[in-house]
């Protein structure tokens, strides 16, 4: 499998008055062609900074360092006018609250079409028709009869179909979910990522689903990443990362999960707290956290090859180790930044 | 121990605002249109020629051939308020209209850009804001020469960049949203975005804001044009008219009242109209 989009070595960092806030750290990642990956990670880890990133929406106070390469084509510092032709057509979103992502004033249908004619000369019927078609395919009952209806007629339900329609509108290659079933009941939760798993089997649509929730993930997900204050700290596919997880973050973060078995108000948490990222600490995010803390957290650990599908960045790793030690031989060499992923 | 009472306690309130503003908007409309239509068929309703002179009837009381009485040179009261009328409600709807077409390109460009292009254009506004609206008038009168269409102008002067203000400020909550940032994602242009998803958006208040101002316009005009600035006599308008009423104030004040009173009822039902969609806008009656 191809890789469809390549992340290398990303930083995004806002300018908030004074202060510099480091959202996203040194990530590199490589999603493949036609495979759906999930990004967990507690709130404000830096998930939806990169997805933003990714599709080019990052408010202007947000610099962004290394490259994103997109079908080969590096998406870092392209012009806003080839960014807007690649937004809704070969890459696009999906928002976490379907309550606030549709325009109140605008029929739902429309905003279907209004995808399509952003991006294909079709006449106004033609795209109205392909409206009509999505919006069918996505499970709304009696398309034809919801087409003209204003957003607040809709489900929650409903309105995350009709954002997936929007979103799927142009067939993209690549499809930014960020946390698409959070804010939506158990029911209907399931049904938008069946609705997922099944555009990805007709269109081949790769799919980055973000998300807080591990059993999305577990459902859906083909690989996972893990990320933890702006740092991505373990790749692993799915099965992999429930069944034996290498950084001490996922470790931590799959036994708090509550399990039937566990005695009544007896919540196991992570100890501490996520730290500040205008003033990160230096070397690995997590180390203040974490039980295996030792010297060498104080330097960012590289992310590397444990396995050949398992990624993690952890001091503990063998892998992680050899490749500070290429990189720091590469350096000394002369060379630039080392790859080490 | 039902759900019922409770849910018709929680809806109650909002039923009623709602209710109350569509009963004010409604009330408004109808005293309006009635005006309009007073206004555009001023020629057939009219029982006199609003600028006959007739020595004979000179300061007449109320009667049947001129209900509204007659002024210091004879004039029939009713037709000239209905011409009056005429004059000062195309002023003071036009003035909206002129700064409406001005105000809300500066204002939601201004918001929806924002940064420099915000400075640019609300730096501006802002100055014109400080000044006083009537003495802004008086001064561009004094510079351009009286009339209705100059006191037209004027008044939109002043009107500009209260619109421009209104619309900056929902533009800045509604750009702010999620379908905003939504439609971006979808690939729309920055125009389109402005244009289709904003604008409809955030016109909400402006319009409010607009069929009060219209109010106000009336009132500006009509001082205006009592100061001479406005409508040049014999052009009947309503300040004028109450410029002519004044010297006689004590001995015929059926002169001044009439006017007056378009002037009032004409204030009203704006005032009702734009105190209705705001309710009917903003249901929880938060504000006021």
């Amino acid at each position: 499998m191809t890789a469809i989009l390549e992340i290398d070595r990303v930083d995004v960092r806002f300018q908030v008055g004074n202060t510099d806030v480091s959202a996203v750290s040194d990530v590199s990642l490589q999603i493949s062609e036609g495979e759906i990956f999930g990004l967990v990670g507690e709130s404000g880890c830096g998930k939806t900074t990169l997805a933003l990133a990714l599709i080019g929406l990052l408010p202007g106070t947000a610099e962004v360092q290394g490259a994103i390469r997109f079908q080969g084509r590096d998406l870092v510092g392209l012009p806003d006018d080839q960014m807007r032709g690649l937004r809704g057509d070969r890459i696009s979103m999906v928002f976490q609250d379907p309550m606030t992502s549709l325009d109140p004033c605008f029929a739902v249908g429309d905003q279907v079409a209004e995808t399509i004619r952003a991006h294909r000369p079709v006449d106004r019927r033609t795209a109205r028709d392909r409206a009509l078609q999505l919006l069918h395919d996505v499970g709304i009952p009696e398309a034809g009869r919801r087409y003209g209806d204003p957003p607040h007629h809709l489900s929650g339900g409903m309105r995350q179909r009709v954002v997936i329609a929007t979103a799927v509108a142009n067939e993209p290659a690549l499809l930014l979910a960020d946390e698409p079933t959070t804010a939506l009941d158990v029911t209907i939760q399931s049904q938008v990522l069946d609705l997922l798993r099944e555009l990805r089997r007709t269109h081949h649509t790769t799919i980055l689903l973000i998300t807080h929730d591990l059993g999305v993930v577990a459902q859906l997900c083909d690989r996972v990443g893990v990320m933890y204050a702006g740092q991505l700290v373990e790749v692993a596919p799915v099965e992999e990362i429930f069944r034996a997880p290498r950084h001490p973050y996922t470790q931590a973060l799959l036994a708090a999960l509550p399990t039937a078995a566990q005695k009544r108000g007896a919540l196991r948490v992570i100890e501490g707290r996520v730290p500040d990222l205008s003033d990160p600490p230096p070397g690995c995010r997590f180390a203040p956290r974490c039980p295996h803390r030792m010297t060498e957290c104080d330097r960012v650990p590289p992310i590397a090859a444990e396995a050949p599908d398992h990624l993690v960045a952890c001091w503990l790793s063998e892998a992680t180790q050899a490749a500070a030690g290429t990189s720091a031989a590469e350096r000394s060499a002369g060379r630039s930044r080392g790859a080490s992923a | 121990m039902s759900a019922t009472p409770i849910a018709v306690s929680v809806v109650a309130p909002r039923r009623f605002a709602i209710d109350s503003g569509r009963r004010k908007t409604r009330i408004g409309v109808a005293i309006l249109g009635m005006l309009v239509l007073i206004a555009i068929f001023a020629p057939l309703l009219a029982p006199h020629d609003p600028d006959a002179i007739e020595s004979g009837r000179v300061l007449r009381g109320l009667g049947f051939s001129h209900p509204f009485g007659s002024d210091a040179l004879g004039r029939d009261v009713l037709s000239r308020v209905i011409f009056a009328f005429r004059v000062s409600l195309s002023v003071a709807v036009g003035s909206v209209v002129v700064a409406f077409v001005v105000g809300i390109p500066l204002g939601l460009v201004a918001g929806y850009r924002g940064g420099w292009t915000d400075t640019v254009i609300m730096r501006p506004v802002d100055m014109l804001l400080a000044l006083p609206a009537l003495l802004l008038a008086i001064a561009l009168i004094a510079i351009v020469g009286p009339g209705s269409l100059i006191a037209l102008l004027s008044i939109s002067v002043i009107y500009v960049p209260i619109l421009a203000r209104v619309i900056r400020s929902s533009t800045l909550v509604v750009t702010s949203q999620t379908f905003v940032e939504g439609a971006r994602a979808r690939g729309a242009s920055s125009r389109r975005i402005a244009v289709r998803h904003v604008l409809p958006n955030a016109i909400g208040p402006t319009i409010v804001q607009a069929s009060v101002l219209m109010g106000f316009a009336l009132q500006i005009e009509a001082a205006l044009s009592f100061l001479g600035l406005g409508a040049q006599p014999p052009t009947p308008s309503l300040g004028v008219m109450l410029a002519d009423g004044r010297d006689v104030l004590t001995q015929a004040p059926w002169v001044e009242i009439f006017p007056g009173l378009a002037i009032a009822i004409t204030v009203l039902a704006f005032n009702l109209i734009g105190d209705g969609l705001r309710e009917r806008l903003d249901p929880r009656g938060v504000t006021r």
